[in-house]
Parts: C-alpha cells; structure tokens; sequence
C-alpha cells in the first residue's frame, strides 16, 4: 500500500518489469489520506498497473484538480513529473499538456466533486476532443476535505452520515460519458484490485480518452449505513458486466475463448474480457447505456469494461500533428523568415 | 500640426491639401465597410498618411454604424472631431451626423428623396446625389442595388477630394479578381457615381488630396493581424481561446497562418496527400479551459498563448494567480473593450490596467505589455514569449480595439532572420547529470528565477507542480518561513523583469515643465496634443509607458516634473493607481485626463482638458 514506509532491503527480490524496474520505482511519497480510504486502493492499484506495463517513469504525467482524490498523484511514481492544478479544470491543463506532447502517458486522477461539479464541462469537452489520457474519477458520492456535503454523484434519497437525504438526482459518468462519445468507459470498485488493475491496464492502453469511474468509499463521510457508496453498499450491490481475463494467466489457467471478448488496442495489445452477462457487447453503445440505467434502476452498480471503440481519431489525429511531440519541433520549422514576412506584406500595400 | 500647402483655388476659396477628415455614417450588414476600407487603401497608396476608425456596433444588421478618414500629411491620424465632410447615408442617425459637421462643411446626402427642411443648416453646403435612383436604373437585382450604392458614394468621393480613380479601379480589380462579373458591375458603380459628381457637383472640394511619398515603406495592418504574425513568429505551436469581441480575430489570423506557413503535404505510402500541422489550435469551451490548456502546453515546453478580452480575464483570474505561482510561463493578448461586465464590446477602452496587473487572489502580480499600435502588437508578441519563459510567469499584452480592429499605417515589419526563442532557464539530461539533485525552486540567477525542467525529459527532473503552499525545493508547506520565502522570490523576481521589458518613449520639449504621461493607443492622440500645446505656447513632455512593472525611468520621468498629467482611456485613472502604487510617486502631482465613452481618443480631448486644468 502507498500509505506504508516500505523497507529499504525488501525481504525477497522484487519481480522487475520489462524496463528492470521494481515495483518500488513506481511508488510515491506516503500517503496523508485517511487509514482505509479507497483512494489508497486506487494509488496501489495504479502503480501496479503502470509497473506491470512498463511505462518509463518519466514518460508519465500525472495530473489532478483539487480534493482528496487529486492529492494521490503525489504518492505514486515520484519519477514522473506531476501537475497538481486548481479545482475542477485538470481536464484543461491535459488537454494543454497533451497538445504539446503526445508522447507522454497522460494518468489524470480526479473525483466527483471535481469532474462531476466544478469540472464537469471541462470533462465533458475532454471526452469530446478524445484527449489520449486515463480520466480516473474516485468517486465516493462526498466532499471529504470541506467534510461530508454531498457531491453531484450521490445518489437521490442516501444518507448522509448525519442522517441528512440527499434530494437531488446524481449525474452518473459512465451514462453521460457514453452519450458524450466517450471512447473508453469502465466502472471499477476500489475494494476490488484484482479487477481495477486489468481495467487500469486497459485504459492506459487505450488511445483516446479513457474514462474510468471508481467507487471510492468515503470511510470517514460516507460509508454508514444509507449511504450507496459505502463499501458494504458497493459489495451487495455490484453486477459486473465484463471481466478481464489477464493475458499472462490466460495460458496457464487455460481460461476458454467461448465467452471471451477481445478488445484490440491502438498499438496492437489485445485486452480480453470475459462477459459475464451472455451476449454483453461492450461495442454497442446504446445497449451498454440501456444495461446500465437498466441496473441502476434496480439499485445495482454496474462494474468491468463497459464500452471500447478504438478506432477514433484522438485530438492528434483530427488535428493532423506531427508524430513526435509538437514541442520538439525545431524553431527553424516554425518560423516563416523575413523573406516570407516581406512578401507577405505586399497584400498589406 | 502643420498645414500643408494652403492656397486659394480657382473659385477663391481656401484650399486644404491632405488635411482633412470624412465620417461616413451607415447602416452595419449593408456591405459600406468594403467601400469605406477601399477609400482608406487608396489614399494610403497615393503615399498619405491616412487612418481608418471604424464605430460599429454590436450587432450583425441593421444598426447605425459609422467610419471615419483622417487624412494628414503631417502624419497626425489619430481620430478627429472637426468632420469637413459627412457621408449621411443613415436616415436613422442623419440630423445627429448632420450636426456634427463642423461649420463650413459639406454633407453628401442621397438626393433619391427630398431633403428634410428641418434639418438642414445654413453653414454646410449639401450635396444631393441620387445614389438609390442610379443603382436601381443600373443593376437589376436587389441585393445589387443595396450593396453598389457604397461604391457609388465612394465613386462620388474620389471626384470630390480627388482621389486617384485609377488606383481606386485597380484596387476593385485586385478585391475581385475572381470574379468577373462582381469585377465589373463594381467597376460600373465606381464610374456611374465618379461621373455623376463631375457633372454636377463642383470637383474637387476645397479640401483634397494630393499623391505624396510618406508610406512607402509602410504597410496598413490591424493590431490583432500583427498579433498573430508575432505568435507565429514566436514559434507558438499551440493556441487555446474562446470566441469573443474584440480579439476574435487575432486568433482566426494565426490560423490562416498557420494553413499557410506551418502546414507541410505529406506523401502516403498510398499515393494520398496529406498533412502535417506543426500547430494546434483548440477552441476552448470557456476562458478558464483556454488559460489551462496553455498553461499545460507551456508547462510541456510549448509556446502556447490565448487571445481574450476582459471578460475573459475575469474568468482567467484562478489560473492566472496559479501560473504566477507554479511560475508557468503563458502568454495572453487581451485585446481591451469597454467594460464593466459586459460593457460595450464593439467600444475600445483601456479599462483592465489594474484587472490584469494584480489579477488573481493573494499577492499576485503580472508582466504587461502595452504596444501602441499594431507594429508594436507584432514586435510586443514576440517579446511576451520570450519574457514569460525567462521569468516563468504569465505575461499579458494589452492591445485594444481601436489597435485591434482597426487598420492602422504602419512602418514595414522586420525580422532578424538571426533570432532565437529565449527559453529561459530550463534543465536538460546533461545538466542533471551535473548536479547531485534538483530543486524546482532552488539555484536562484541574479534576476531570482529558477531552473525548471520538462516533462518526458529525465526522471531526476521530476517534479510535483502545486498551487498549494511550496517551499524552495517543491515541496508542500504550511511553515510560515518557508512559504514566504518562496513567494518573496517572486516579488524580486517580478521587479527584475522591468528592465528586461520595453521602457518607457520619452519625447521632450524645450522649456517644459509639465509632463504627460499615457499609454497605448492614446499615442498618437497625446503627440499631436503636445505639437499643439507647444505651438500655443504650453510645451509639454510625453512619456508613454510600454511595460509594467515600471523602469526606474518612470519614476524619474515624474519625480522630474511639477504636474504630470496622465492620459488614459478609462474612468477611474487606472494608470494613476498604478503608478501612484508601485513608484511611490506624489500622488498630488498626477492629474489626469480621462476619456473613456467607446471611442478613440482625439488631440482635441487632450488639449481641451490639459489647457482647462492648467487654466487657461
């Protein structure tokens, strides 16, 4: 866990990535979040998933707004540089940063107050441009650092932990980001690792915008009986629609391709997924939704990889850039020369 | 001002060569702002220095709408009060636009319709031109007749102050060159209103024009134009805004640029033409998103730069305040209107001094920029960028709309073909190897900024930009020493930049002991005030300011004067404030002249409020 000091010897020879890098190098500085919150789950499952990737540390940005959620960029991999900005507009200075240089690995760490209140035209926008990044929302339904008001997730009629209703309805990112075009959308549960670090994997490999929501229990605000974000909550009511099936352990276990979907990513990885309801087409956006607010109704969250199309054009290829980063290119590229000034200023006679 | 070449013509009245001014009043969405920018372009390339200012409204169809010519060979275009002529073609607004001829004028009226008796006046001579009647009998469709009636009046004014018709002919030729039969029924219209006048009015008018060489080494341009060519210049490759008046344009321009100048055909392997942009524009979904996304390409090692006006430096305000202290370079053009909120946005004013100076929450403070007229928008923009990577901090240039959007003479632009972007202190692999471990914050030169690193460069680079409280290494703090430190830096660092900048324009007369003091546009307006006040025997000296934080020189500059009047389009003195704030001046010795009603500012507004202060 990123809260932990670990030893400086470890006990057994860490297992190192394609990089020989250990899972160490992928760590942050210790995290200040409160003992059990599920955004330290997030940051473990993270790092783990960037490691298992084999992403070069400083090939990583890290980006966030404001609130619990957006402190955590701080305690994973402390060799990528990381952008800490101001509430609800980390969708802009990545979309920013991404236009300057598309060859970094964009992780934005975000949560409901700050993409769902604050942010949420600047996520909106962000998944209409299909910026190539992972969007993480930590979402626990509550304002944790200005303590307990309810956010724009909370669902209508949950408790607050002093008993308050919440009357108004939530926004739900995967239902809006499915009608904005999203390109990537998955549900994941913090308490739940084995799943989030595949659907992290994915997502990182997804070239576009991937969002993925992550129930993120408040233990301090909102993890009482009442709340739909609680952990117990999240556990009895979790219907997963998909299940990744880990490409490694896919020989050994000799998991059967009946029932298996392959997503094929932009650089050629495919990601296979087991659909757990028959017949789940996470390419059929209208249907995922249908299924989706289908469950909601019934009081259930949907989780897994929910909807993936890889083949649109992210903010680079409509824009037709350069491969290589754009704020590499040579000066001498960019400007004209006085010669062209002087002829272009004959249309100025 | 001098008067140029003043003698009695053939009838024995008083003659005015290329010193006169035309208001044109119209109606917006009726296609006169092509006839009205013809006449100034032509004046222009009889060699005359000439100026254009167009008073639209805000608003596509439909309402009044009025462009004014200044002709002086003396150079002094800044816009003028005294009309010798007006071109009334707005029923709307005509007994206003007859009133304002100064007596002694001339109207030029469609005679299509009879004259109201009511508002006429004794001291102007009419001129009835049946413009309406012409266009009908000669063109057949509607929206011909509407459209050619501009250069029909436009041909009745190169017979009145003649203006050389061939060039005019030449121009409509250049205007439509794609198109024949546009080519020729403007060409008609041209002949049909030239001849008209001819015959029937007496041409030319006792004030004219005469061919001169005072602009061939000058080009006519608006600011928001030049702004651009300074950006592409600069080497910006991304750019983020939001649509909105007056500085819309600055960015349409640095995407036609970019079109021409930074797109490259790729050949695909499949025998298809593509592109390659070296740039990328995005249009941002508000203010806020503009000023994030080009703080997160600079802090990518991007030259990135927005356009706004104040409105939209309003809402940039959080961000601002964040790129001054994560110490991100930006560049923002706010392309100045009239305010408050949303004010009056086809109206120019300098009314976001102080807004953008300090703008943010806690102690900020920012690198303006102010040029003068659009030579200086091209030469300021290239500038900013190398002031905000130097200092790592956002910069803003404040142009507004009458540099902005309006066609202003200009000396040609230049380009030293041997300039490289200033990119500040940053620190690449080779330098890290050098060092035992970096510090974001640390290692401060002599103008007190640090060393800053990109992102994707070196792991030992690595670090963690945060709005929240910081100490010298990065790092977050609540520790009252720590912070202060850091934001102490930053108010050194903020005061070294002044010498970096533009200074001060200091223009001195002989005996003066009053000093003014001004701006950006109000330049033009504020030198010829002065050449009139030495002539009546009040000599002054000017100094324009360019930048702030302010040079030593400024101080100087005041401290070397009994009363400085400070000239300034907006109601509450803001250049006062700031100079009464940051220099430590007297406050009691800054007078000050304040226009600020939407539209530029004259000589006479300057003259007529220093000689009232000054008594007399």
């Amino acid at each position: 866990m990123p809260s932990i000091a670990k030893p400086l010897v470890p006990l057994q020879p860490l297992q190192r990535n394609d990089l020989g890098l250990t899972v160490r190098d992928y760590e942050g500085a210790p995290s200040t979040l409160c003992g059990g919150c599920g955004h330290d789950s997030v940051t473990a499952a993270l790092i783990d998933a960037l490691f298992k990737l084999g992403i070069p540390p400083h090939k990583i940005a890290k980006l966030s707004g404001i609130g619990c959620s957006s402190k955590t960029p701080a305690y994973f991999v402390r060799g990528a540089h990381g952008f800490n900005s101001v509430h609800g507009r980390m969708a802009t200075i990545a979309t920013g940063a991404n236009a300057a240089n598309r060859e970094l690995t964009y992780v934005g760490i975000s949560g409901d107050g700050d993409s769902l209140s604050i942010g949420l035209g600047h996520l909106a926008h962000a998944i209409r441009r299909n910026i190539n990044m992972l969007y993480v929302i930590e979402n626990n339904g509550v304002y944790g650092l200005t303590k307990g008001q309810f956010s724009a997730s909370a669902d209508l009629n949950s408790k607050s932990k002093k008993g308050e209703p919440n009357l108004l309805p939530p926004i739900d990112p995967v239902v809006m980001a499915l009608s904005l075009g999203a390109t990537f959308v998955a549900r994941a549960f913090s308490g739940d690792k084995d799943r989030l670090i595949p659907i992290l994997q994915a997502g990182l490999s997804h070239q576009g915008f991937a969002l993925i929501d992550v129930i993120s229990p408040c233990i301090q605000f909102n993890d009482h009986e009442g709340s739909t974000k609680s952990y117990l909550f999240t556990r009895q009511h979790e219907v997963t629609a998909t299940d990744f099936v880990p490409p490694r352990e896919e020989i050994v276990a000799a998991v059967p391709d009946e029932g298996a979907i392959t997503v094929t990513m932009h650089d050629g990885t495919a990601m296979r997924f087991r659909a757990v309801p028959e017949g789940y087409d996470p390419s059929d956006r209208q249907a995922v939704a249908r299924f989706v607010e289908d469950h909601r109704a019934r009081g259930e969250v949907v989780t897994g990889l929910l909807y993936a199309n890889p083949d649109v054009a992210d903010l680079h290829e409509l824009n037709k850039t350069p491969s290589a980063a754009l704020a590499s290119v040579t000066y001498d590229r960019l400007c004209p020369g006085s010669d062209a000034l002087a002829k272009l200023q004959q249309s100025f006679r | 001002m001098t008067t140029l070449d003043t003698s009695k013509d053939l009838a024995g009245q008083q003659v005015r060569v290329n010193d006169f001014a035309v208001k044109l009043a119209n109606v917006n969405g009726t296609g006169s702002a092509s006839a009205n920018g013809l006449l100034m372009r032509a004046i222009f390339r009889m060699g005359i220095p000439v100026s254009g200012k167009n008073l639209f409204p805000s608003n596509i169809q439909g309402l009044p709408t009025w462009y004014e010519i200044r002709v002086n060979g003396s150079g002094w275009t800044a816009r003028a009060l005294d009309y010798d002529l007006m071109v009334a073609m707005n029923a709307q607004t005509y007994a206003a636009d007859v009133a304002e001829v100064r007596s002694g004028g001339y109207v030029l009226y469609d005679s299509t319709w009879p004259l109201d008796a009511a508002l006429s006046r004794d001291d102007v001579t009419f001129l009835g031109v049946p413009l309406t009647q012409l266009c009908v009998e000669a063109f057949e469709r509607p929206k011909e007749r509407l459209l050619l009636k501009n250069i029909c009046y436009a041909g009745v004014l190169v017979a009145l102050l003649d203006i050389d018709l061939d060039l005019v002919a030449t121009l409509l030729d250049e205007t439509f060159a794609k198109n024949e039969r546009l080519r020729e029924s403007n060409q008609r219209a041209l002949r049909m209103g030239y001849d008209y006048a001819r015959e029937h009015l007496a041409c030319p008018l006792p004030f004219r024009l005469s061919a001169m060489d005072a602009t061939r080494d000058s080009i006519l341009i608006d600011g928001n134009t030049a702004t651009a060519l300074g950006c592409l210049y600069a080497g910006a490759t991304v750019a983020a805004w939001y649509p909105i008046t007056p500085s819309t344009s600055v960015m349409d321009n640095f995407t036609s640029l970019c079109r021409t100048y930074r797109r490259q055909a790729v050949h695909r392997p499949d025998g298809e033409v593509d592109y390659r942009n070296d740039y990328l524009i995005l249009q941002a979904e508000d203010e806020l998103a503009a000023l994030g996304m080009v703080l997160g390409a600079n802090w990518n090692g991007a030259r990135a730069f927005t356009a706004t006006s104040g409105p939209g430096i309003s809402l940039m305000n959080e961000l601002l305040g964040f790129g001054y202290y994560t110490e991100i370079p930006a560049v923002l053009i706010d392309v100045q209107r009239t305010g408050p909120s949303t004010g009056m946005p086809t109206r120019t004013q300098q009314g976001d001094i102080l807004a953008c100076a300090y703008a943010s929450h806690g102690d900020t403070k920012h690198l303006l920029l102010f040029p003068a007229n659009p030579a200086e928008c091209f030469d300021f923009a290239v500038r900013a960028f190398d002031l905000a990577e130097r200092f790592q901090t956002p910069v803003i240039v404040l142009t507004d709309l009458d540099i902005g959007m309006n066609d202003w003479v200009v000396p040609t632009l230049t380009w030293d073909d041997a300039y490289l972007p200033d990119r500040g202190r940053v620190l690449t692999s080779a330098d890290l190897d050098l060092m035992t471990e970096f510090h974001r914050f640390a290692d401060e030169d002599a103008d007190f900024v640090t060393p800053r690193t990109f992102p994707g460069e070196d792991s030992r680079g690595a670090y963690f930009v945060r709005g929240s409280g910081h100490d010298k290494y990065g790092g977050y703090t609540e520790i009252p020493d720590k912070y202060q430190e850091v934001v102490d830096r930053l108010a050194l660092k903020h005061q070294a930049a002044a010498d970096h900048m533009p200074g001060p324009v200091v223009e001195r007369r002989h005996g003066a002991k009053v000093g003014v003091v001004t701006v950006g546009s109000c330049d033009l307006a504020v030198r010829e005030a002065a050449e009139l006040l030495d002539t009546a025997g009040r000599p002054v000296d000017v100094m324009r300011i360019r930048s702030f934080p302010f040079q030593a020189e400024v101080l100087e500059f005041l401290d070397a004067h009994d009363t400085c009047f400070v000239v300034e389009q907006n109601r509450d003195a803001q250049l006062r404030s700031l100079l009464v704030l940051e220099t430590g001046v007297v406050q009691s010795k800054l007078q000050s002249v304040l226009v600020y009603g939407g539209f530029p500012l004259s000589a006479k507004h300057v003259v007529d409020s220093i000689t009232r202060q000054l008594g007399g």
